[in-house]
């Protein structure tokens, strides 16, 4: 009988991703509702050190696969490992974050487990007949589908921000078991040549909790230093619209929308962004939307919380003094 | 040089979406282009070929409509066409749609397989992968660069934060991302040509596949249309009060500091 609740857990550099404790947050919740255990799964290298905050959250169990050729995330290891735990340990379901990794990793280790995969979920409940029932977004979030699953184990990736930290409890302790990691050879084909992770001081976009982004107002890259610099004085992550970086101001990386990222921060702080249906679409969800834009007609007032007509360049830079003053 | 690009016909990106009363899609008076990321795909493998001569398979899963989808990639200059249309396919999900596409290349030979990193409708971002695992070949997701020699290719993936490097043989599954190339308009004389090039229809018993068998993992329930957003409130006054007001709803409601 399957049983347990699995978060596969995202750590970078020693740090675990903002999303895993999102995840452990909820699930802590659901399982203690369920009945069931709550399992975090670590692969990596020295990941024994993660094992006091994973256990803070409040898992009952975590499993630590260790291994040098885990140290970096590779689609062929990671899928071996996962493939072999889950078979063995048939849990009834298993959460990825929605970040790069996973929508890399869960189709693949899904497939060869022979089950579905929700993605880019943003919401998900118990439900008795499939044990867990999703909310996703379709057409980049103009509409929404809800999934499920007679699969076991129910496997999902749930996009960041959707669910809320819960404060840690240190003195929580966790059941730790080693995993005795053990990767089929023919999984290993694939070579790092490099990795190459810009060194930003801002949060990942799909992470950040507030973006400032721009859009064709912004008349040019140079002046995206503008809103890097109110973006920093609150933590924020920037963003653009895609004609910012169809123009080369930005790099697709940046670009939200419904041909690129999805985000759903507490605040979204549009400069310059006319409104385009697929900008909407990216960033719709947001829980709060200011709008800063010269043209009183522009179509991100008709979704945008507190909107302020006017000059960027005079309101962007007036925002930054006095948000500087206002945290001080 | 054999290349293989699977692709999607999908709702423009300007689309308003509806839902019909059985609570489904409706995509009555919508206008179907080539998903955006399959555009990218379709580009990289003309560009092989055009470099290593060999030919481009484009293939789709789809009603008639899908047509459309196929011969943009011809005009593109995709040489041969497949469209699998099956009323047996109506209910799909991920798994059932990689293993009718993995069937539609067990009798093609393939060097490279792209595929957009998403569809911009189901935004699944799966099949690719899980059609990889299948033909047990190594996969790379959102690829922006890709370099191949004799048997093998380096690419370049975006990962979150940054970029990664790999080093795979082939054959390989890869899936597109904005920034790979620029895919080209097809041109008026390419056009023309597409309407020349093979397109064959087949169905599922045509693959040697079993209706019974693909039989979807996911169900999905209803639709729902997004709440649309109201409009909140346009601040008032000088510029020095229009952000000193923000400001404060940004303390006092937001509470973003």
């Amino acid at each position: 009988m399957a049983k347990g609740i699995w978060i596969i857990i995202e750590h970078n550099q020693g740090k675990i991703r903002k999303v895993s404790l999102e995840l452990l947050s909820q699930a802590r919740k659901m399982a203690a509702q369920s009945g069931e255990a709550l399992t975090a799964v670590v692969l990596g290298e020295n990941v024994q050190k993660l094992v006091s905050e994973i256990s803070a959250y409040g898992a009952d169990k975590i499993i630590l696969a260790e291994e040098p050729r885990l140290a970096e995330y590779t689609t062929g290891a990671y899928t071996s490992v996962l493939n072999k735990m889950i078979r063995q340990e048939e849990p009834r379901a298993v959460l990825f974050g929605h970040t790069g990794m996973s929508r890399d990793l869960a189709p693949r280790l899904a497939q060869r487990l022979g089950v579905g995969v929700a993605s880019d979920c943003i919401g998900m409940e118990l439900a008795e007949k499939t044990f867990l029932q999703f909310k996703r977004p379709v057409y980049a979030g103009k509409a929404f589908a809800a999934v499920a699953a007679e699969n076991c184990p129910v496997m999902a990736t749930i996009r960041p921000n959707t669910f809320a930290v819960a404060e840690p409890d240190s003195s929580l302790q966790a059941e730790v078991a080693a995993y005795s990691v053990e990767i089929d050879p023919q999984d290993i084909w694939s070579v790092i040549k490099d990795v190459a992770v810009a060194v930003s001081k801002r949060p990942e976009l799909t992470d950040a909790n507030i973006i400032v982004s721009g859009g064709r107002g912004m008349q040019g890259p140079e002046n995206f230093a503008l809103l890097e610099a109110l973006a920093d004085t609150m933590g924020a992550a920037v963003g653009a619209s895609r004609v910012a970086v169809d123009a080369g101001w930005l790099d697709h990386e940046f670009q939200v929308g419904q041909t690129g990222k999805t985000v759903s921060p507490t605040l979204y702080i549009a400069c310059g962004i006319s409104g385009a249906i697929q900008h909407l679409a990216g960033m719709n969800s947001s829980r709060y939307i200011v709008a800063i834009n010269k043209d009183p007609e522009a179509n991100i007032f008709n979704v945008a919380d507190y909107g302020i007509v006017g000059d960027l360049f005079e309101i962007v830079p007036l925002l930054t003094q006095e948000i500087k003053a206002a945290v001080k | 040089m054999h290349i293989i690009v699977y692709i999607k016909q999908t709702f423009d990106t300007e689309a308003q979406i509806a839902v019909d009363s059985n609570g489904k899609i409706d995509s009555n008076g919508v206008h179907f282009v080539v998903n955006p990321y399959d555009e990218y795909a379709i580009e990289e493998g003309v560009r092989l070929k055009e470099k290593f001569g060999g030919d481009v398979t484009v293939i789709t899963m789809g009603g008639n409509r899908a047509q459309d989808a196929l011969r943009t990639a011809l005009a593109m200059g995709a040489d041969k066409a497949v469209l699998i249309d099956d009323s047996a396919l109506e209910k799909t999900d991920e798994w059932v749609t990689a293993n009718v596409l993995t069937q539609a290349v067990a009798s093609l030979p393939y060097d490279v397989i792209f595929t957009g990193r998403m569809a911009i409708d189901d935004g699944s971002g799966q099949v690719g992968v899980r059609v990889a695992e299948n033909l047990h070949i190594p996969s790379v997701t959102n690829a922006v660069k890709i370099e191949i020699n004799e048997k093998s290719a380096v690419v370049t993936q975006e990962i979150d934060g940054g970029t990664a490097s790999l080093e795979v043989s082939l054959p390989a599954v890869f899936t597109a991302q904005k920034g790979l190339n620029d895919p080209r308009y097809p041109s008026v004389a390419g056009m023309m040509k597409a309407k020349r090039k093979e397109l064959k229809k087949i169905s599922l018993t045509d693959l040697g596949l079993e209706k019974e068998k693909l039989v979807a993992k996911m169900t999905v329930g209803k639709y729902a249309v997004s709440a649309a957003r109201q409009a909140g409130k346009k601040l008032q006054g000088s510029s020095a009060q229009q952000v000193a007001e923000l400001v404060n709803l940004l303390k006092t409601e937001v509470k973003a500091f």
